[in-house]
């Protein structure tokens, strides 16, 4: 085997594996530090042994015994007391790291446990996504800070406290017990959403290490249906990244600028994505328990199976929204139900929505408030208004490509010439 | 694990007796917790108006009228209780009286 192809072996056990490794040197040492260490130090063995010696039959428990003989090791050299030694000795086996036909067997994923701890709501939001890249993904600091756009320091800082809090608080590594999972999976899925929207927002130009968080996000959610093949809001949350994600090289032109789902073109979203989403999704919604995720890639898959933008169903649309916002009341999904009344029963009944809204103040500051009126009251015909809401829509708006959509409109609007 | 409950919160207005140690339901709560064995001890605390706070610097004492912190909010009272884990602490925390009126903060003790 060239040393290409063990690159690429290892490359893909990193992406497989190093999770998995981490949670289990977790539990079997107690210690974060130390599992993270020792679960890198045996991938640099990995690359060092296997050109030489090929790559073992099952790199994962090659790497999980790797990397709990080097924790006993290093533990020896600290001279970490005999008990503590002696426990560790139980979960070994003496197998050889090369003969790794048995050693799999044993091994469970400790990945839950670690992504429910990672998760824990005793941890602020930053922390919990920090500790998921880590050691999860298996990110490191720095690419962790790039993708947050915050100093290697700051993130370094960030990522010690928050295991320490761990270990000083005695948050539990464990799957919580029956009465507090509901609450917990929420906040997995929670930190997951946040990771796809942070890489799905990012720039065209922005740096590739936030751009890859959706594929982070998509890869975690996959191992989350895999561990929690019972939990359809687990199925709806990878439904939902795995039809946005489809629409992603899309959504920008070439110079940069946003393409809405209107004028996206639509033989560029990516098929297998799609048909991956859509039955995920049909299998979640067959357990005939609905939730927010489930509801929201619903509407996903509306998009995604018109052939045209015209072919949109919008009433299904604006019925899965009212659906969403008898679950969770929010005033952004009150907004999206707008639009999408606005566009199957017409501008007007849109407008209708938005101004009780506005009225509410629920949403003051929010660009896309404005945004949609502005398109609503130009549908209508209503050119004056329109490019006054397109002003006030300016003044709130945050990302480049956004304002540069903004602005096009309001030119529409006060261009006499269209 | 053991941790110390602090329940804080804004104190009521009126001064004399009138405080947290009236809070209903804290007896019942103690009483619970003392049977499961999670309690170490606790008590209520009388009003930030009676606190003296002292500090000693370049060895002379300095004595002042007040709580530590002059702020909104004050600690009424504790309670510290030994748990497996923060999940319990949470657990027992939120069944506190206090925390459906006031907040409840849990700080672990260092072993």
């Amino acid at each position: 085997m060239t040393v290409g192809n063990v690159q690429a072996v290892l490359t893909q056990a990193f992406r497989e594996e190093w999770g998995r490794v981490v949670a289990t040197l977790i539990r079997v040492t107690g210690d974060w530090d130390l599992a993270e260490e020792c679960t890198q130090d045996a991938f640099a063995l990995a690359l060092e042994r296997w050109p030489a010696d090929g790559v073992p039959n099952r790199p994962g428990a090659w790497l999980t015994t790797t990397a709990r003989n080097r924790a006993v090791d290093r533990l020896r050299r600290q001279a970490v007391g005999a008990a503590k030694l002696r426990e560790l000795a139980m979960t070994l086996r003496p197998d050889d790291p090369g003969n790794d036909e048995t050693a799999v067997g044993g091994i469970p994923d400790d990945r839950l446990r670690l992504m429910f701890t990672c998760c824990h709501p005793a941890l602020s939001m930053e922390a919990k996504v920090a500790l998921t890249l880590r050691t999860l993904a298996g990110l490191s600091t720095a690419e962790i800070a790039r993708a947050f756009l915050v100093p290697e320091a700051t993130m370094s800082r960030r990522l010690v406290r928050a295991k320490q809090k761990i270990r000083q608080a005695g948050i539990p590594y464990r799957v919580p017990p029956a009465h507090l999972l509901p609450a917990r999976v929420r906040a997995v899925l929670g930190v997951l959403y946040l990771l796809f929207n942070e890489g799905y927002s990012a720039s065209a130009g922005a740096d590739l290490v936030r751009r890859n968080l959706c594929g982070e996000a998509l890869h975690l959610a996959r191992v989350l249906v895999r561990l929690m093949p019972d939990e359809p809001e687990a199925e709806g949350l990878l439904a939902l990244i795995l039809l946005h994600d489809a629409r992603r090289e899309t959504r920008v032109d070439a110079v940069g600028d946003l393409v809405t789902l209107e004028h996206q073109d639509r033989t560029g979203w990516d098929r297998s994505k799609i048909d991956e989403g859509l039955s995920v999704l049909d299998r979640a919604l067959r357990r005939g328990r609905p939730g927010p995720y489930q509801l929201q890639a619903a509407v996903a898959a509306c998009h995604a199976e018109a052939r045209t933008a015209a072919d949109t169903d919008w009433w299904q649309i604006a019925a899965l929204y009212g659906r969403l916002a008898e679950l969770v009341p929010s005033p952004v999904v009150e907004l999206n139900r707008g639009v999408a009344v606005g566009m199957a029963a017409g501008p007007a009944a849109g407008l209708e929505l938005v101004t009780a809204l506005e009225e509410s103040g629920a949403l003051t500051g929010y660009y896309l408030l404005p945004a949609t009126r502005a398109d609503l009251l130009r549908r209508l015909g209503r050119r004056a208004e329109a490019a006054q809401a397109y002003r006030r829509a300016l003044e709130e708006v945050a990302t480049d490509p956004e304002r540069r959509y903004l602005l096009r409109r309001l030119r529409e609007t006060t261009d006499p010439a269209t | 694990m053991r941790y110390m409950l602090l329940i804080c919160g804004e104190e009521p207005e009126t001064s004399g007796s009138e405080g947290s140690a009236d809070l209903p339901g804290c007896d019942g709560w103690a009483a619970e917790m003392a049977r499961r064995g999670v309690l170490l001890g606790g008590a209520g605390l009388q009003p930030s108006g009676t606190a003296t706070t002292v500090r000693v610097r370049d060895d002379e004492v300095l004595i002042v009228d007040g709580p530590f912190a002059e702020t909104k909010d004050q600690i009424g009272g504790f309670a510290l209780i030994e748990c497996a884990d923060l999940d319990e602490a949470i657990e027992v925390a939120s069944s506190h009286p206090a925390a459906g009126r006031w907040s409840v903060e849990i700080r672990p003790i260092w072993e």
